[in-house]
């Protein structure tokens, strides 16, 4: 547990918070290690966990029955990987795959559900982080949805 | 330093010089790169200057410079093509002749970013006129500290200048960051919008400067992102594009707020623009 506070505490996604809330968050958490090529979650699978990249690369892809599999993003260090713990009906809306060996930290989303109940200022800090991650990410898919560089003739 | 090369307003400066094609070069799909003779013997040009090239009979289109500026033996041009004016240049061979009016415009501020950390962000065909900056740059490598190319395109089929990108990316000298918005799993590199690239790369953002190029929305949440990273107005340049006609600030029609961008941009600091030019009715 300490080992994960000692990660904690220097990534940006927590900065501001206090050594209380960091410990509280680091007890529903573990470091993992996945190979490259290994499959994070798929669509569809119940979500139950977040993952905060350490070192590596996530591809999240959809599968469609034109274009087999599509990767609509990736991720790499100091970014979260899935968050649909978070909201019903918990289940992961796409397909998360290693590409390259990824450290990470598992965090137990029902335990920071609960954890947020309990402290609904560290629930705030939690809703307010994860949030402003969501809006950015929904900002760059809109720019991507544009097609800005097709040509218009 | 002055970053832009004088031009007379008189009727030589509206008069094509008919230049020989030296070579043509397809890069993607819809884009060539043409190798021009120069007009005379003292051409030269500045980073992020543009010409005015004539397709004798059909047309004439402003097109920026994407070459080195110290290679003084030909004009290095990359078309895209998209109307009937650029269809005719990209048709061009080697041996035809292209009218040539310039070079045009405003460069980008290289001395400005001389000891600093340099940023030179591209989206899609927006590289073809920052490869002059990277060759600058380059060519004179100790005059600046980091110095980073984020590059955002289509989908890797759609990547420009993809050789020279993995020649850049065997220097030790020069960080170079590619993104594409759309692949299919044979692509094993990033995806996503060419703004993640900037928290992604390491740069003194009090001091760094910062070059951006690319369809306009693209460059406008870049400049967000930069912002972002603690870069001001003054030390972020764009290159802004209107419907350019005639190259000297005559005709108007290349008017943006109060500037007529043939001739006092293309390339501009935001803070020139100080909000006027991003409003959507301008």
């Amino acid at each position: 547990m300490s080992e994960v506070f000692d990660v904690l505490i220097d990534q940006p996604f927590f900065t501001g918070m206090t050594d209380e809330q960091l410990r509280a968050v680091s007890e529903t958490a573990r470091l993992v290690t996945f190979e490259e090529g290994a499959v994070m979650f798929v669509e569809g699978g119940p979500a139950r966990r977040s993952y905060l990249i350490l070192d590596g690369d996530v591809a999240l892809s959809l599968r469609t029955q034109e274009h087999g599999a599509k990767t609509i993003q990736t991720l790499h260090r100091g970014d979260f990987v899935g968050w649909s713990w978070m909201y019903p009906p918990y289940r992961w809306s796409f397909d998360a795959n290693v590409r390259s060996e990824v450290s990470a930290v598992q965090f137990d989303g029902p335990l920071l559900k609960k954890l947020s109940l309990a402290d609904p200022e560290l629930g705030y800090e939690l809703l307010r982080r994860f949030t402003e991650v969501i809006v950015t990410r929904m900002q760059a898919l809109r720019i991507q949805l544009l097609d800005v560089y097709s040509t218009f003739r | 330093m002055s970053t832009q090369l004088s031009v007379k307003a008189d009727a030589h400066v509206m008069s094509p010089v008919p230049c020989r094609i030296l070579s043509v070069e397809q890069e993607l799909q819809d884009t060539y790169t043409l190798e021009v003779e120069p007009p005379g013997d003292e051409w030269s040009f500045l980073p992020g200057q543009y010409t005015m090239l004539y397709a004798f009979g059909i047309g004439e289109v402003p097109i920026s410079i994407s070459g080195d500026p110290e290679d003084s033996t030909k004009i290095v041009q990359t078309i895209r093509a998209v109307g009937a004016v650029t269809d005719a240049l990209v048709g061009l061979r080697p041996g035809d002749y292209v009218g040539v009016r310039g070079p045009f415009g405003t460069a980008w501020d290289t001395q400005a970013a001389e000891g600093r950390d340099v940023l030179i962000v591209a989206g899609g065909v927006g590289l073809a006129p920052l490869r002059p900056v990277v060759f600058d740059v380059l060519n004179h490598r100790e005059r600046y500290e980091n110095v980073t190319l984020m590059y955002g395109a289509r989908s890797p089929g759609d990547l420009l200048f993809a050789s020279q990108i993995r020649e850049w990316r065997g220097r030790f000298d020069l960080e170079v960051l590619i993104t594409v918005d759309q692949a299919d799993d044979s692509w094993r590199g990033p995806v996503g919008v060419v703004t993640s690239l900037v928290g992604r790369s390491s740069f003194d953002g009090d001091t760094a400067v910062a070059f951006v190029c690319g369809p306009e929305v693209m460059m406008r949440f870049t400049i967000q992102a930069l912002e972002r990273g603690g870069l001001t107005d003054d030390r972020l340049y764009v290159s802004m594009e209107r419907n350019m006609k005639c190259g000297v600030g005559l005709c108007g029609h290349c008017q943006l707020g109060k500037f007529f961008l043939c001739k006092e941009g293309p390339v501009m600091t935001c803070a020139q623009m100080a909000g006027s030019c991003w409003i959507r009715e301008v």
